[in-house]
């Protein structure tokens, strides 16, 4: 997961030619603490300071009524988005509902110069026309497995893991 | 990266769906906080540019207010409004209930207008628990019944408190005041139980209720006691809270005179120095300042009233939140007083 980070972090680096204009956008939960640790990364090798800001798209669902209800997590902005480039960070990137939600959310927030997406973990099987500019690793999977992408802070093990259910897994 | 096979585990999510929220009484602590810490998400909503989220779109909310209120109304309007539902309000003058229609019949034509969720304020004690039994598909939220409770207004005191000096669990709070009519003094002593806070209540013993006068308590919480003397009561006290004293309620009887409440049980400075340094002052609103509460206090450093009202704004949101949305409301809560 650390190798994957790093190569991330260079990625973004190199296409927004350095860092100084981005800032990270950890999607709640799991979202966040691979942000902050991106923005380590860029931090060790640019010497500059990335912005982490973090994002709850739960009041942006478009799926509530067929859903357990999900806990709504603080939206943290540590500046404003206007002129900069927004990189959304998520754990695991399957319909695009959620991205969707996010660029909804992120868009009543201010009016970013420009928005990309990194994801730990691909697992496919879109819904809606978003790809992700940034991808830790693409993993097929079937619509009966589910990936988990576990932190520390949260899982106390840092491991993505695949997990096999009796029947379809909801997003 | 490590990529293995494991067996299921269960989701993030939160405790069941309530259809109706009549009283804090059956809220355990667990509860009480994912509404908190819901509200807290829900505050940061409030202080954007814009300030609306989609969340119930498409959800009809109706406030039935047949008392006099600003803050309750609007800010469940406000609440309503932020998360995109719409919202009709309803006052006793000027609908049918000015014809002579009956409370059942009024709910009866609005269920009947696909309203999901009728938000309801009431002079008469538990009229919002007989609506929550006799309709069928519409939630039911108590915005203050008689003398009996107030639950969004203890939400919005408990996270005032928990927002300032963290855990209640074992803290003082001191209530002053009319407890015996005061919905809010009720449904706050219930939250506050089961956050296991301590309650001590100060006020004319013609206004605390007797059983607990006599200390023969049957529906109080065991975290209550008495404490006439206010002085004596306040001593390292976490949270002040003056109650108002309500004209429309009747003090006829109750009180020698509004004089002799002010001298004995008026939050003051020279009061408050015996309270715990920092002490919260809080206030359910609206206040007679002079009366219960002294107007340096009201506006002092410690005044947690404003706050209590952006706060309400927050926890309406976060039950509106937790009423209306996903899948299929637990109907086992209860609706029996």
């Amino acid at each position: 997961m650390r190798r994957v980070i790093g190569r991330m972090s260079h990625e973004i680096v190199e296409r927004n030619r350095g860092a100084d204009r981005v800032i990270l956008m950890g999607l709640q939960r799991r979202g966040v603490p691979i942000a902050q640790r991106i923005a380590a990364a860029i931090g060790a090798f640019e010497k500059i300071d990335v912005p982490v800001g973090t994002l709850d798209i739960n009041l942006y669902r478009d799926d509530l009524t067929s859903r357990p209800q999900p806990r709504v997590h603080p939206t943290d902005l540590p500046v404003s988005v206007e002129g900069l480039v927004v990189v959304l960070v998520d754990d695991v990137f399957y319909t695009g509902r959620t991205t969707r939600a996010a660029l909804n959310a992120l868009m009543d927030l201010g009016r970013p110069r420009q928005v990309q997406l990194a994801v730990m973990v691909d697992r496919g099987h879109r819904e809606l026309p978003i790809r992700a500019d940034y991808v830790g690793k693409n993993v097929p999977t079937a619509l009966n497995e589910e990936v988990q992408v576990r932190v520390t802070e949260f899982d106390e093990i840092e491991e993505v893991v695949l997990i096999e259910h009796e029947g379809e897994v909801l997003p | 990266m490590t990529i293995g096979t494991i067996s299921p585990v269960s989701a993030n999510t939160a405790t069941t769906r309530r259809r109706h929220v009549l009283d804090l009484d059956d809220f355990n602590k667990a509860e009480i906080e994912t509404l908190l810490d819901s509200a807290e998400a829900m505050r940061k909503v409030l202080g954007r540019d814009i300030k609306k989220v989609p969340m119930l779109r498409g959800k009809v909310v109706l406030t039935m207010f047949l008392e006099a209120s600003t803050r309750t109304r609007v800010s469940f309007e406000q609440a309503g409004k932020m998360l995109s539902a719409d919202v009709i309000n309803i006052s006793g003058s000027g609908s049918s209930a000015e014809k002579g229609e009956s409370l059942l019949n009024t709910a009866l034509t609005l269920q009947a207008m696909h309203a999901d969720l009728i938000i309801i304020r009431s002079p008469q004690s538990g009229a919002p628990y007989f609506l929550a039994r006799n309709l069928d598909s519409v939630s039911v939220v108590n915005a203050g019944d008689g003398m009996h409770a107030h639950p969004s207004q203890a939400l919005l005191d408990l996270m005032t408190m928990r927002r300032n000096i963290g855990d209640l669990a074992g803290k003082k709070i001191v209530i002053i005041g009319d407890v015996l009519h005061s919905r809010v003094a009720r449904s706050d002593i219930y939250g506050l139980a089961a956050m296991g806070a301590s309650v001590v209540l100060s006020g004319p013993p013609t206004m605390i209720p007797l059983e607990l006068l006599r200390g023969t308590s049957e529906h109080f919480p065991a975290c209550v006691s008495v404490q006439p003397n206010l002085d004596k009561a306040i001593e390292n006290a976490d949270v002040v809270m003056a109650l108002r004293i309500q004209k429309e309620r009747g003090t006829g009887g109750l009180l020698p005179s509004i004089r002799e409440y002010s001298r004995r049980w008026q939050v003051t400075d020279a009061r408050l120095a015996r309270a715990k340094p920092g002490a919260l002052v809080m206030h359910p609103g609206p206040m007679n300042e002079g009366i219960e509460i002294s107007s340096s206090i009201a506006h002092g450093p410690g005044a947690q009233i404003e706050e209590q009202v952006t706060n309400g704004v927050a926890i309406r949101m976060a039950l509106l939140y937790q009423m209306l949305t996903s899948g299929a409301p637990d109907e086992s809560v209860g609706v029996e007083l």
